[in-house]
């Protein structure tokens, strides 16, 4: 695992490097870096002081409102890794910066639900006990994912708990909605309710439920209409098909882009129904997912599972280390160092890795480096996995760092002769200009990414000096407690 | 609802009027007590601004844009005396004057047959029921519509965009789901110019700006289109959410680097959400703010005017 692990690493570094060289460092202003800067020239160790913690808690502050967590909920949290972190020793192994970084890291996994990945991540990761058919019931905004997330659901029970599931749709507002889950139903195998035109949410709630007892059913999903938390005809509704159906769990579906009106969300929600957990759809997106914090410190719910994607099986149960990493700007980490582990032949990967710490790396790898980034998928995606790279993302379009840019690279290198590649040195005026036209770019397109190619390789020189310790506190390196599963400090 | 439906003429505008007021005076309405609880009986000072700058950060305006405003609004009465109102209303103008340029309502041009709007978003933001409301507008204004189910891919959206062309009276051109969303919106621009029509609404699939592969198949609707008219699409429309944070910014950022996007509708704006991210992206972007939606009715898309929203962003009325 380790071993895996840390050639994955050792990539994710790479990459970040690729979009890293040939500009600003201060295109990098993570909260790692930020905090870097407020704690320069700040040599002394031991206790952290209250005017240190309080100039990195600014830097927070504007991270955690950016990230989209609502005023309110910052405001908590600031007040509450103030009181933790004054005083707090300052290990000898991190910055003062990085020391506060890890509070406030640890402070909001904790407050996300902990560090429960051991927990249920086999399981389904909601309750069902209870006597069949139990009804979960789940509601939320319009445009959340409730249809989607519904049947996701529904095939997680299915292939997790080897339970009998039915599905309804009680959404008989939004047009077609109702045809929507039951072609879902198909796509995924799960029996739904036969739709009767006319029938009214209730009614069709009773009906799934009898269905259900009659016929065998574990569980009965109940999808609801999207609807407004203020608009009380439709909350009234919901909570009278709450009443009737005695739910085992009611799950608020929301959008992890939601901004500062996820806190009004779930109290009114939690209020008015009563909330027994949060699904956090769209995480596969690259919005920073504040909204998972604050609804969970404003209605103490539990987020329990998480959608990453268009297929019906990307539901996954919430890890708040994950969701923690990226409302810090420190970017998905552990959701790219698995991306990789998934691509990137590990054989391939440890012996590149070796050859890169010793310095011999060539043009050659750089091809291979880069037709194995392009197989991790699109740019972007992976893009929105690095730390700090949405404050990037500007610039990063401005100069045209996308696919398009890797596929000219990759052309460049296609274009050179496997002596040159071998023997960079060889690369003078006249064969650059072979290349250039070679690939259909030009000069200082060539000239730019062998400026690159020194750099990284410069760079894997110094990191194979300092051992892996030193790869890890390379700029805007990770502190401890962030870093991916199976690279503890200094190891 | 069904009330002020049945009323003719003006009877109808104010329904709409008001709806669109209820739905923004809930948008202000946590904004409001933070503004009237820092300004009553107090100088400004830096502590006022920087509440200030936090209501209007609570409405979604973002960190970057609520300072400046706040800055604007703070330097301007610096140790003054100021009655809560007074700076409410120099926040509305002052946010006003940032959405005034970008309040442009969406008009065919009826030289175009058909003038080809490309309507596009993240998943959910309302797309489909934005394109419905909008068809029911232009037919009502004199407009010959067609619609292109080009979401092939999510279950029934197909059957939710014909719904919506029986209720408006469009033409819905569809095909089977998983066709080809590009090859159904040459189909689809082939019969609306063979018959003259006046718009031709493509709903698309919904899709997150960080899916490159689904980015592409955009590319690629357009792609295909400009083989029957070079100019098309004449109007590329992007659906923003009102609940939508700060991820905005990179919605629009990405859809307007892939496809051009000419415009923004936003929706959902009868929520508690402010919506305030829309004046972050007017001072950013500059992109036209087409209408908003209020409600789910199909009467509820309107103009994006930006005094009364300002205003009601602020609580005022």
């Amino acid at each position: 695992m380790g071993r895996r692990q840390s050639a994955s690493f050792a990539h994710w570094r790479i990459f970040v490097w690729f979009f890293e060289t040939g500009k600003d460092k201060d295109m990098f202003d993570s909260l790692t870096s930020k905090l870097g800067d407020i704690f320069d020239g700040l040599t002394r160790r031991g206790a952290l002081s209250a005017a240190d913690v309080e100039a990195a808690l600014r830097e927070v502050r504007v991270a955690l409102l950016e990230a989209d967590v609502a005023l309110a909920v910052v405001k908590d949290f600031i007040a509450q890794v103030q009181e933790r972190a004054v005083g707090e020793d300052v290990l000898r192994s991190v910055t003062p910066g990085q020391m506060v970084i890890k509070i406030v890291h640890d402070h909001l996994v904790e407050m996300l639900g902990g560090d429960d990945e051991s927990a249920a991540i086999d399981g389904v990761g909601i309750n069902l006990a209870g006597t069949a058919p139990v009804a979960v019931l789940m509601v939320g905004l319009q445009g959340s994912g409730k249809t989607t997330t519904s049947a996701k659901l529904a095939l997680r029970i299915k292939k997790r708990a080897k339970m009998k599931v039915l599905m309804a749709s009680l959404d008989v507002y939004r047009p077609a909605a109702q045809q929507q889950l039951a072609v879902l139903g198909q796509q995924t195998d799960v029996a739904t309710l036969p739709v009767i035109m006319g029938e009214q949410p209730l009614a069709i709630a009773k009906r799934a439920m009898d269905t259900g007892a009659k016929e065998g059913f574990d569980v009965v999903v109940l999808d609801t209409a999207g609807r407004l938390h203020i608009d009380q005809e439709l909350m009234d509704e919901v909570a009278a098909v709450s009443q009737a159906t005695n739910p085992i769990e009611t799950l608020l579906v929301t959008d992890a882009m939601t901004g500062q009106d996820a806190a009004n969300i779930a109290k009114e929600f939690n209020d008015k129904i009563g909330v027994t957990g949060i699904v956090l759809t769209r995480v596969d997106g690259d919005a920073r997912g504040g909204a998972a914090l604050s609804m969970r410190a404003v209605s103490g719910c539990p987020i329990k599972l998480m959608g990453v994607g268009e297929k019906v099986d990307a539901l996954e149960t919430f890890q708040a280390r994950r969701i923690a990493g990226r409302i810090l700007g420190q970017g998905d980490i552990v959701g790219l160092v698995e991306k990789a582990a998934e691509t990137i032949d590990q054989e391939d990967a440890e012996k590149l890795a070796k050859k890169m710490m010793k310095g011999d790396f060539t043009l050659e790898d750089m091809a291979t480096q880069l037709k194995q980034l392009r197989g991790m998928g699109d740019v972007g995606g992976l893009m929105g996995m690095i730390p700090g790279i949405g404050k990037m993302k500007k610039q990063m379009a401005g100069a045209n760092i996308d696919d398009k840019m890797l596929a000219r690279q990759q052309a460049i290198l296609s274009s050179m002769t496997a002596q040159e590649r071998a023997r960079p040195k060889l690369l003078n005026g006249s064969r650059r200009k072979r290349i250039a036209s070679g690939s259909g770019t030009s000069v200082p397109e060539v000239n730019r990414l062998l400026k690159q190619f020194k750099q990284m390789g410069q760079m894997m020189k110094k990191m194979g000096k300092m051992g892996k310790k030193g790869l890890m506190g390379m700029g805007g390196g990770l502190p401890p407690g962030m870093m991916p599963p199976g690279m503890p400090p200094g190891r | 609802m069904s009330e002020t439906d049945d009323e003719a003429g003006d009877g109808k505008k104010t329904g709409w009027l008001q709806r669109l007021k209820q739905g923004l005076r809930k948008t202000s309405g946590k904004l409001t007590t933070p503004i009237t609880e820092t300004f009553t009986k107090r100088r400004i000072d830096d502590a006022a601004i920087l509440e200030l700058e936090e209501a209007l950060i609570s409405a979604d305006l973002g960190v970057a844009t609520a300072a400046r405003v706040a800055r604007l609004i703070g330097k301007a009465r610096f140790d003054k005396e100021v009655a809560p109102d007074e700076i409410k209303a120099a926040l509305a103008d002052e946010i006003a004057k940032i959405l005034e340029p970008v309040a442009m309502p969406f008009v065919p041009d009826p030289g175009l047959k058909p003038h080809v709007v490309l309507v596009c978003g993240v998943n959910g933001s309302g797309k489909t029921t934005s394109v419905g409301k909008l068809a029911k507008q232009l037919i009502e204004d004199g407009s010959t519509v067609m619609l292109a189910a080009a979401d092939t891919f999510r279950a029934a959206a197909v059957e939710q965009l014909q719904i919506w062309g029986e209720r408006t009276g469009a033409v819905v051109v569809a095909s089977t789901p998983g066709a080809d969303a590009a090859g159904l919106a040459f189909d689809a621009l082939t019969r609306a110019r063979a018959e003259g029509t006046d718009v031709l609404l493509i709903d698309t699939a919904g899709r997150l700006q960080n899916k490159v592969d689904l980015m592409a198949e955009l590319q690629k609707i357009i792609r295909v289109i400009r083989k029957i008219d070079d100019t098309a699409p004449h109007d590329c429309i992007l659906v923003l959410d009102a609940t939508v944070g700060q991820n905005a910014h990179s919605q629009v950022e990405t859809f307007r680097h892939m496809v051009d996007v000419s415009g923004l509708i936003m929706t959902k704006l009868d929520g508690t959400a402010r919506g305030g991210v829309v004046v972050a992206l007017a001072e950013k972007f500059g992109l036209p703010m087409h209408a908003v939606g209020v409600g789910e009715g199909a009467d509820d898309l309107r103009p994006f005017e930006a005094r009364p929203f300002a205003r009601g962003l602020v609580g005022l009325d």
